[in-house]
């Protein structure tokens, strides 16, 4: 089979494009930002050719490019897409051509710095989705942070410096220990190489112990958990946010939370499917705790940005809940979940900055009455806030729906538990749209606002036909990815495990369930 | 049969109407707003009138009548599709939907004739009609709550409408939140219906449930879980207790909006949602039974709060409350379809009393206190005329359509094995509550003397695109009820009748539809009960507001206790803010955010950097204070210790 190099090409043509940047003039400011948009144009183009030869009924890695890098110790430079990662690499290649725009009259200072981060960016998170070997995989890990780091500590707002540092401190902990997790799971395997490891885990050739499988999935999970972030690990995550410039916080919230929970079904689910199950009620309690936590918090926020970094904290728990409930459907919900995270919180930091760029303040008191001098403006801004509420008909609908639906077949509690978010969401979202944007103008400033501009409507256009285009055609999407996600489910399941005894599931409503719903009324039923 | 074939026209009509009027209506003049907004709904009406007519050529074994368009959501084992269905029930909320709707819209073009926001109105009420066709007529649980939520937005929007009001968007918050913790019943309603049917499809989940053993009376089986999960949900939506305390501040929106949304068509949801899942309901014993308590109890209720507003439009929102229990209570004791029969006269001629009340506000240049109206009997008689006949329809005067269906329900509670003389003991007390405060109203507006000064105010009649909507509905909320006028007499009741293979399908024929004689005698009698109680009614009114008024001041003083708590409203607004909304907002953001957020989490990151970095003064000298310093020893740092240990590990 001849390789296609698809995967090579959409990873490191942002890099090279970024590489031709540098040779423009830095006072070009006019050239440096179209040459930005012109790359990152061109790559979302060149991606979506992963969408015309994606095979949805194929399980298994696509796009393969599979070479001998290290011998000794044999690392691979192993690339492949399958239904988990394409859509995220989509997402990528879309929201970085957003963020470019979105920084098109609000970074001046060191553009070419600026937009060479943000490719440099693009291309760690590609190679993150697409890598298949750990050693790789952990390279582009490390090489997003350092662009990430930048585009905070340098272009963010007043306590850009704290913030970058705590997000990097952060970061590194669960990077430690992931690295950790990697030689410690080379030690066991002797391989890199996660489809080769995975293969033997699910044959049986290699079977950890108990304790051994529990450690390494925490230092795996802990690296992860950070980075979506899980509850208690999530306070890097309002202070990265609101301090970082527009485009850091779209691909912040955009693509590089999804990382962490792209890491847990990559591989704590496949290579760690008895420590997963048995840690999995903990995971789930944190990630609903995090639904609710996270909503109440953004509740009382005065602060724009920080009331839309904590909705993430929340939207991202629905996330975990749905990878830890085990059910594809909850799985499936989980996936759709993120990409809708990602456009839809995506949009709304994208909208907060508009804000931004015209008043410098992200402090809701500062607002009011801004429906009467934007109206076009305050019309996105509800119906972005909408998506991200989960309104029928708009994409967080059909993420929230499958992942509490798919939940509730086998843990009524939990789903039970997370759905009481969803009141919760439209409390924050609703009440702040109010504070913002009705009522009488009560600054003055604000009396003579401009409305979103040709530029700004544009971009705005663009994503709610996104959000619009998700709530309304998911199968076209879900169809990708099922039989990736079936796949994944039966190795948690189907993986021998000669340890652990198998936990038993008794949940509130199967106890209740009656006698009397015999098994012929239930194939009625069907 | 084209229209069979392509249902989804129906509401696709209004959702055009609505995307056009929205986008470009702005700078269009008030014509073209309205040929497309009028045009669409009219369509829409005209569509319904052609697909009954086609409706009725089908035999009875492709009834229910599903188009299934594509897949919506599809995935793990789970799948809902777009796709449409068309029965009995469907028929009737399409009829009522489009033609009060289209009525109304004709009414809007006169009432919102000098707002700055036309165009935006007119795409709010377009969009409001799409979701609600959506909602009557999804073959699905999952559609149908596409419906729900989508005019619980409409009506938030439309509530809000006036957006420089605090106390108008206030409003729409507090409709869209209540509406939630409701939406949370029904989400939940939903994955249990799923987790025991493995579908959310109706023709598969309902019949599977028909063919299923009923819950026993007293036990909470799975029937009377998913009921009751969706009764939470109806309960949000149709304002019953204990979530009906958005639909009063409600009435911040327009007029017509209160007339339309929540009076006929979208606080009906959750009764249509009841009667759409009897087969589930009807294998409840338990279920049955909150429904029918929460109904009689909401009916009473809301009724005594309605004796003393002095607001006409608040007077009007407490009576749909009301009502809106009235039809929970047909429901609650098996007497579906004279639920739904409720739904549609109360959807005639509260329709109607909204709009003359808008009339009557629009006359008094927006005067809503009754205490400042009076004696426009003579100055405005066509909305004079119309809103009485409603109130003698409201009131079930003989003849009106109110009489046919509200007694249809007090027999029911008083004759249905579900039933009981308790239940019908408070309905029929709201009747005289009922009557008491319509005619209060009508006697403060419409007699009198005059209490505002009529040389600042011109009362004037309203325009004809207002009075004829109102004609039109008056002659409604007469005829409305003939349908079942024979069942008077011993003959069929058509309306019952039409209904019945919905019912029936769902082993949902508890009503006694061939009475025998004895209990048509017991029937009759209810009859003349609720008759006279009316008439007492009637008469305290007039007393009260017309022959004596220090008897008004001296009841209220003597019963003072009694009347606080009345004008106070039982003061649920007032407990559910201290009891809930306080202690939310206030551990939200002193315990979770202040406490736990910033003061432990936090507080724990930031003591470990800070220990760290007290170590860290050992190696001042890299310390340069430059960021890309910082980062530049970060990064070194990690690449070198990632090799290191990668190096170790190789060896090891």
């Amino acid at each position: 089979m001849t390789q296609s190099h698809l995967l090579t090409v959409l990873i490191f043509l942002p890099a090279a494009g970024s590489l031709a940047l540098l040779l423009l003039r830095s006072d070009d400011q006019i050239w440096l930002r179209r040459l930005a948009l012109t790359i990152s144009l061109a790559e979302l183009a060149l991606s979506s050719l992963l969408l015309v030869g994606f095979d949805r009924a194929n399980a298994l890695y696509q796009f393969e490019e599979m070479y001998n890098w290290i011998s000794q110790p044999a690392i691979h430079y192993h690339l492949g897409v399958d239904g988990i990662s394409l859509f995220l690499v989509l997402l990528t290649t879309l929201l970085t051509p957003i963020s470019v725009a979105a920084s098109w009259n609000s970074v001046h200072d060191r553009m070419k710095g600026f937009f060479v981060s943000l490719l440099i960016l693009e291309t760690g998170v590609i190679g993150v989705f697409l890598a298949l070997d750990l050693f790789l995989f952990f390279l582009f890990w490390e090489v997003m942070l350092i662009p990430m780091y930048f585009l905070i500590g340098l272009w963010g707002h007043e306590r850009r410096i704290y913030a970058a540092l705590k997000f990097i401190l952060y970061t590194m902990l669960g990077s430690i220990l992931m690295l950790l997790g990697i030689i410690w799971l080379f030690n066991v395997s002797g391989s890199f190489d996660l489809p080769a490891i995975q293969a033997a885990i699910q044959s049986g050739r290699i079977a950890f112990p108990p304790n051994t499988e529990l450690l390494l999935f925490g230092a795996f999970f802990l690296a992860f958990a950070i980075k979506v972030p899980l509850f208690p690990l999530h306070t890097w995550l309002p202070d990265a946010h609101t301090e970082a410039p527009t485009a850091g916080s779209i691909m912040l919230a955009g693509v590089l939370l999804k990382m962490g929970t792209y890491g847990m079904l990559r591989f704590c689910l496949p290579l760690f499917p008895h420590a997963a199950q048995q840690l999995a009620p903990l995971i789930a309690a944190l990630a609903i705790i995090g639904i609710l936590y996270g909503a109440l918090v953004s509740l009382v926020q005065t602060n724009l940005k920080r009331l839309v970094a904590y909705s993430s904290v929340s939207h991202l728990g629905f996330v975990v809940l749905g990878i830890f409930a085990f059910t594809p459907t909850a799985v499936q919900g989980a996936l759709y979940q993120m990409l809708n995270h990602g456009i839809s919180t995506g949009a709304l930091f994208l909208l907060v900055g508009m804000l931004y760029d015209r008043r410098h303040t992200f402090e809701i008191a500062e607002f009011g009455g801004l429906a009467t001098p934007m109206p076009v403006y305050a019309a996105f801004f509800l119906f972005v806030s909408l998506s991200s509420l989960g309104l029928p008909v708009l994409n967080g609908f059909v993420g929230e729906f499958l992942i509490l639906n798919g939940t509730f077949q086998k843990h009524a509690l939990w789903a039970g538990f997370a759905a009481v978010g969803v009141i919760f969401s439209a409390l924050y979202l609703l009440w702040a749209y109010q504070r913002v944007f009705y009522g009488p103008v009560t600054a003055d400033k604000n009396r003579s606002l401009a409305d979103a501009s040709v530029r700004e409507r544009s971009l705005l256009w663009v994503v709610a036909a996104f959000i619009l285009f998700m709530g309304v055609a998911s199968p076209l999407i879900t169809g990708r990815t099922e039989s990736t996600v079936r796949n994944v489910l039966d190795q948690v399941q189907q993986t021998p495990n000669p340890n652990a005894p198998v936990l038993a599931q008794h949940s509130f409503f199967d106890r209740l369930k009656l006698a009397a719903f015999s098994h012929h009324d239930r194939e009625a039923a069907r | 049969m084209f229209l069979l074939y392509h249902l989804w026209l129906i509401p696709a009509l209004p959702l055009a109407g609505a995307a056009i009027n929205g986008i470009f209506g702005r700078r269009w003049p008030h014509k073209a707003i309205n040929t497309v907004a009028l045009g669409s709904t009219a369509l829409s009406f005209l569509a319904v009138l052609e697909l009954f007519r086609e409706f009725r050529t089908l035999p009875a074994s492709s009834i229910p009548w599903i188009r299934s368009y594509f897949p919506w959501i599809a995935a793990g084992d789970f799948r809902a599709d777009y796709a449409l269905q068309i029965d009995q029930l469907t028929i009737v909320m399409l009829l009522v939907v489009t033609g009060v709707g289209f009525l109304i819209h004709i009414y809007s073009t006169g009432y919102m004739a000098h707002d700055g926001g036309y165009a935006r109105f007119f795409a709010y009420l377009n969009l409001f009609m799409f979701f609600m066709l959506t909602l009557v007529s999804a073959a699905n649980y999952v559609l149908l709550f596409v419906g729900w939520e989508g005019v619980g937005l409409c009506s938030y929007l439309l509530i809000g409408f006036w957006f420089l009001k605090k106390s108008a968007t206030d409003a729409g918050n507090k409709a869209f939140w209540v509406n939630r913790v409701g939406d949370f019943g029904f989400l939940l309603g939903m994955f249990l219906i799923f987790r025991t049917f493995g579908t959310l499809d109706f023709t598969r989940v309902l019949p599977a449930a028909a063919n299923s053993p009923a819950d026993a009376p007293g036990q909470f089986g799975t029937f009377t879980w998913i009921a009751l999960c969706l009764l939470v949900g109806a309960c949000g939506k149709s304002a019953q207790l204990p979530l009906y305390v958005w639909l009063p501040d409600a009435m911040e929106g327009p007029t017509p909006v209160s007339a339309l949304i929540h009076a006929a068509t979208m606080v009906t949801a959750g009764v249509y949602v009841v009667a759409r899942s009897s087969a589930i309901f009807i294998h409840s014993p338990v279920a049955l039974t909150f429904v029918a308590v929460i109904g009689c109890a909401t009916a009473f209720f809301a009724a005594t709060i309605g004796l003393v507003q002095t607001d006409i439009k608040k007077v009007l929102a407490y009576s749909t409350i009301s009502q809106l229990g009235y039809m929970f209570l047909a429901c609650g004791v098996g007497a579906f379809s004279a639920g739904i029969f409720h739904l549609m006269t109360h959807a005639f001629f509260k329709a109607l009393l909204f709009l003359a009340a808008g009339s009557v506000i629009h006359a008094m240049g927006d005067e809503q206190d009754m205490r400042k109206m009076g004696g426009l009997r003579k100055k405005i008689p066509i909305t004079f005329w119309t809103m009485l006949i409603a109130t003698l329809a409201i009131t079930g005067v003989p003849g009106f359509s109110g009489f046919f269906s509200k007694d249809a329900i007090l027999s029911a509670a008083y004759l249905s094995p579900y039933g009981g003389k308790v239940l019908w003991a408070f309905g029929a007390l709201t009747v005289l509550l009922t009557s008491f405060y319509m005619f209060r109203l009508i006697f403060l507006t419409f007699y009198g003397k005059p209490q505002y000064d009529e040389r600042k105010v011109h009362v004037h009649e309203s325009p004809r695109n207002m009075t004829i909507p109102l004609i039109i509905l008056a002659v409604l909320s007469i005829v409305g009820g003939w349908q079942a006028a024979p069942a008077l007499w011993g003959g069929e009741n058509h309306f019952e009748k039409f209904l019945a293979p919905v019912f029936a399908a769902a082993g949902a024929s508890a009503e006694p539809s061939t009475p025998a004689m004895d209990t048509r005698t017991t029937e009759q009698q209810l009859t003349i009960a609720a008759f006279v109680l009316a008439a007492i009614g009637f008469f305290v009114a007039w007393w009260l507001v017309i022959r004596s008024k220090d008897a008004r001041q001296k009841l209220a003083a003597s019963l003072s206790g009694l009347y606080k708590l009345l004008v106070g409203k039982y003061f649920i607004d007032e407990l559910y803010r201290a009891v809930v909304v306080r202690p939310l907002v206030w551990t939200s953001r002193n315990v979770l955010w202040h406490t736990i957020d910033e003061g432990m989490i936090d507080g724990t990151v930031n003591g470990v950097a800070r220990v760290t970095r007290n170590t860290g003064d050992i190696l001042r000298y890299v310390e340069s204070g430059n960021t890309r310093s910082y980062a530049t020893w970060i990064v070194l740092g990690a690449v070198i210790f990632t090799f290191a240990l990668l190096y170790l590990a190789v060896r090891g």
